[in-house]
């Protein structure tokens, strides 16, 4: 097993690398000047020059990119050009402000979705399985903005019962699972959560409705079983595909939705990137997508890790 | 039971009236507090120089701080017009025009307590242009040192007086200096005394780290509490050296929303008092619902800049004329635009001092367009292919792909047929300097992005001289016309304001009648707001006054 785990931590070297590069070479093909946000059109050709130089974009692009990659690796992700504050600062407060949403999104999510694709399995092709079909469909379906758009004007417009926008009461300079802070989260939680809740209850209906046909479940009945019991084998079949799912949902909902956040304007990693695009913050840019790539990359090395220290038989080579 | 001694009766009387005075009522004075949702995705840049154009001056810039030179945001009739601030008058020298003498505001004091003073203002100057000195922030300078292009030095002469230098004569100084923030230099010191780094640079940007979230300016709002990318409070400073723009409210709190529906909808449901640029369609539900709209002309143009390099079609004037006369510009305002915008008749609409008296005028009569363009050999066999780069959003771009699909219905009626070329914003706005002969052009004949206009030389100046071609500034489209450079100079050189006004005018006369630009429209700053919400005078600027304003609790 450890043999295994250092080699997965080795193949997650290039591949760290090969994010870096990547993230570093996106945001400088790209037209424009990257000093757009701090740099008028009328900025005189010394100026301009000197600007390019203090934030060292004169250099040639593989000595910026050697000179970013060794900050990176000392946790230095530079200044954000637009504001002059330490991106990985930035990026860390944004990212636990996606991680809140997605934690509140998930246990929504995941809690409907598993309950509707139950009882969906369980009632398969009656009434019951296609209005719970009907809310997974639609979950998957409804665009997130306008989901997130409709949900402010009947609950903050007409209803006045949510903010319509923040996160958190004024004065409050972090997060708090009080009220005051939770009634913020409600309705970008809620808009989040509608496509994991729709992926989930269609994959747990499917894993109910094949395991109750399998031979297995009417052996258990034949036995004299209770439906209870017989439901508890169900979900303990089912458990480790739907894991699998929501982990891979969740990983998508830490990664933060520029939709969703900036609709809410929720601080997120989403509105973190939203603002670093409009002002075209390369450092900033830059930053916040190799952090949330790396969170992918490490995510999927724990999976990795431990589906094999649960099950040997999946260890790859 | 009567008590006879004097003194013990007075006691116990003094008794019974301090009781019962605590156990009257309290009257509990209410904090009144505005919050404004802003266009802006963060909170714009609080150590004195704002980031993010004009918005950042108005919320970061012009509450928290002051300039030797300010803009009179008293009136919503009059244009904004340049009036003393933290100077009380200044000159410029009779013998050597690069020189002026600034004679500061006495008894004024940053919001730390210390004074302000010349070593104040020669340490702001310096911030930003010295390079050694200790206090040069390079991330300031970009905002600055563009927007005062001629600024060389300060130097001074007493503790109430200073004197700054320019590069060359330059009248429009006092106009650019209203951009120059005054930060306290007493409290940027306290940081850089206790800041860690390995080296004095190092020390110094860690000192405006710590200054941006604990900020002293002398404004009339002072920093209470930052939460980056969230809000911004500020609280009104009660001994503001303006007596008469001590604000009325107590605490102001700065939201950034960058979304339109996020903004209104926040309005809406009473969690804002007041929205920049709420959404175009809300505006009759907001109506509707009582809610008070501002709006008024602001020193703004939404443009075609020309090309004028060889083979352009733009070099015969009756063509630049044509499609002057050719856009229905009230059409344009009350349909697509739902009113938000007034229609522009140069780069100064009527009753600016800079507008002049041009012969040329710009208004829509398609008849006298279409004739131009036949007398220049066009008709309606034989269209004029014009090709225009423009962006689907972007800073003050107002709603660039409408109005320009706009344009060019409008002037397909008047034989041009108009090819957009949609690129993004930044990349449009990088171009905007490289110019129509660079490749970025694409091959276009002209380019839509809109202008400030609150002082000549980003009104005037950097599009018209020739020596501003680039890639020195913004002359994209290559104008080289010996008459406009005359002016420049002329108004330049001319140091007594009302004639500097003059001359502006007569600049700006020579630029219309020239037809320099397609002027379409100018943004009027729609903003709207809580019926509780008063005293609100939206001026003929880019900024507000938010000292008058109060609101209801």
């Amino acid at each position: 097993m450890l043999a295994y785990t250092a080699r997965r931590i080795v193949y997650v070297v290039p591949i760290v690398i090969s994010v870096a590069l990547v993230c570093f070479l996106l945001v400088h093909i790209t037209p424009g000047d990257p000093l757009v946000a701090v740099l008028p059109a009328d900025a005189s050709q010394e100026l301009a020059a000197q600007l390019r130089a203090a934030y060292g974009f004169d250099r040639p692009l593989p000595v910026q990119f050697g000179l970013w990659l060794l900050r990176a690796l000392h946790g230095d992700l530079g200044n954000s050009i637009a504001t002059g504050r330490p991106v990985l600062a930035e990026v860390m407060r944004a990212v636990g402000n996606t991680v809140t949403l997605a934690i509140a999104a998930a246990i929504i999510g995941f809690t409907m979705g598993i309950l509707l694709g139950l009882i969906a399995g369980y009632f398969r092709e009656t009434w019951v399985d296609k209005v719970a079909t009907s809310f997974a469909i639609a979950g998957v379906s409804v665009p997130h903005y306008w989901l997130g758009m409709l949900l402010v004007i009947i609950f903050s417009v007409q209803l006045n019962w949510l903010p319509a926008v923040g996160a958190g009461p004024s004065g409050s300079n972090s997060w708090a699972w009080d009220w005051a802070h939770l009634k913020y989260l409600v309705l970008p939680a809620i808009t989040t959560s509608v496509i994991p809740m729709g992926i989930v209850t269609r994959t747990v209906r499917a894993l109910t409705g094949d395991i109750l046909s399998q031979d297995f479940v009417e052996a258990l009945r034949a036995k004299g079983l209770r439906e209870t019991g017989v439901f508890r084998h169900v979900i303990k079949n089912a458990a480790p595909t739907a894991l699998a799912v929501m982990g891979l949902q969740l990983g998508y909902m830490l990664g933060g939705s520029i939709l969703i956040e900036t609709v809410f304007s929720w601080p997120g990693s989403g509105f973190l990137l939203n603002s670093a695009i409009f002002q075209r913050d390369l450092p900033l840019l830059q930053g916040t997508i190799l952090i949330l790539a790396l969170f992918f990359v490490f995510l999927n090395l724990l999976v990795d890790i431990a589906q094999a220290a649960i099950d040997p038989r999946i260890k790859r080579g | 039971m009567l008590i006879k001694n004097k003194k013990t009766r007075a006691a116990l009387i003094a008794l019974l009236a301090l009781g019962s005075a605590a156990a009257w009522p309290r009257v509990v004075v209410a904090e009144t507090v505005l919050r404004i949702g802003m266009t802006a995705a963060d909170i714009p840049r609080t150590l004195g120089q704002p980031d993010q154009g004009f918005e950042g001056n108005r919320f970061t810039g012009l509450t928290m701080y002051d300039a030797l030179t300010s803009w009179d945001l008293s009136s919503a009739d009059k244009p904004s017009v340049v009036i003393p601030g933290l100077a009380t008058e200044w000159k410029v020298d009779d013998a050597d025009k690069t020189k002026w003498t600034f004679k500061l505001r006495p008894g004024v004091t940053f919001h730390d307590g210390s004074p302000f003073n010349a070593d104040a203002v020669v340490w702001n100057v310096e911030k930003v242009l010295k390079q050694d000195a200790p206090q040069f922030d390079a991330s300031q300078v970009g905002v600055t040192a563009s927007r005062m292009p001629t600024l060389a030095s300060a130097r001074k002469i007493d503790d109430m007086t200073v004197e700054l230098t320019t590069k060359e004569p330059d009248s429009f100084l006092p106009i650019n200096l209203t951009n120059l923030f005054m930060a306290s230099p007493a409290k940027w010191q306290a940081f850089y005394d206790k800041a860690e780094g390995a080296d004095a640079k190092a020390k110094s940007q860690a000192a405006w780290t710590a200054f941006a979230k604990d900020a002293s300016g002398t404004g009339p709002w002072k920093m209470a509490s930052f939460t980056p990318r969230e809000r911004l409070e500020l609280v009104k400073n009660a001994s503001y050296w303006d007596k008469a723009r001590v604000p009325k409210i107590d605490k102001m709190v700065l939201l950034p929303m960058p979304e339109a529906n996020a903004r209104t909808a926040a309005l809406l449901s009473g969690q804002v008092d007041w929205v920049e640029a709420p959404a175009p369609d809300a505006l009759p539900e907001l109506k509707q619902r009582g809610f008070k709209l501002y709006a008024n002309e602001q020193p703004h143009v939404w443009p075609w800049q020309f090309s004028r390099v060889e083979g352009s079609p733009w070099n015969d004037i009756r063509v630049r004329k044509a499609a002057n006369l050719c856009v229905d510009r009230e059409g344009l305002k009350d349909g697509l635009l739902a009113g938000l915008m007034v229609p522009a008749s140069g780069t100064f609409e009527p009753g600016h001092p800079w507008r002049g008296k041009p012969s040329f005028e710009i208004k829509y009569d398609k008849a006298a367009a279409q004739k131009l363009m036949q007398e220049a050999g066009y008709g309606p066999n034989k269209k004029l292919t014009v090709k225009t780069q423009t962006s689907a959003s972007g800073s003050g771009q107002m709603q660039p792909l409408p109005m320009n699909e706009y344009l060019q219905q409008a002037l397909a009626e008047c034989y041009f047929d108009v090819k957009l070329d949609v690129i993004e914003w930044n990349t449009l706005f990088t171009n905007w300097r490289r110019g129509a002969k660079d490749p970025s052009a694409n091959g276009s004949h002209a380019t839509n992005v809109t202008y400030a206009a609150m002082d000549p030389f980003f009104a005037l100046v950097r599009f018209l001289q020739s020596g501003m071609a680039p890639p020195v500034s913004n002359n994209w489209g290559f104008i080289n016309n010996p008459k406009f450079d005359e002016l420049v100079k002329k108004a330049r050189q001319t140091f007594d304001p009302a004639a500097r006004d003059a001359a502006l005018a007569e600049l700006h006369a020579a630029s219309v009648d020239d037809a320099a630009f397609l002027y379409v429209a100018h943004d009027v700053g729609p903003r709207a707001m809580s019926p509780k919400v008063t005293g609100v005078v939206q001026p003929k600027s880019w900024f507000i006054d938010f000292s008058p304003v109060s609101i209801a609790q």
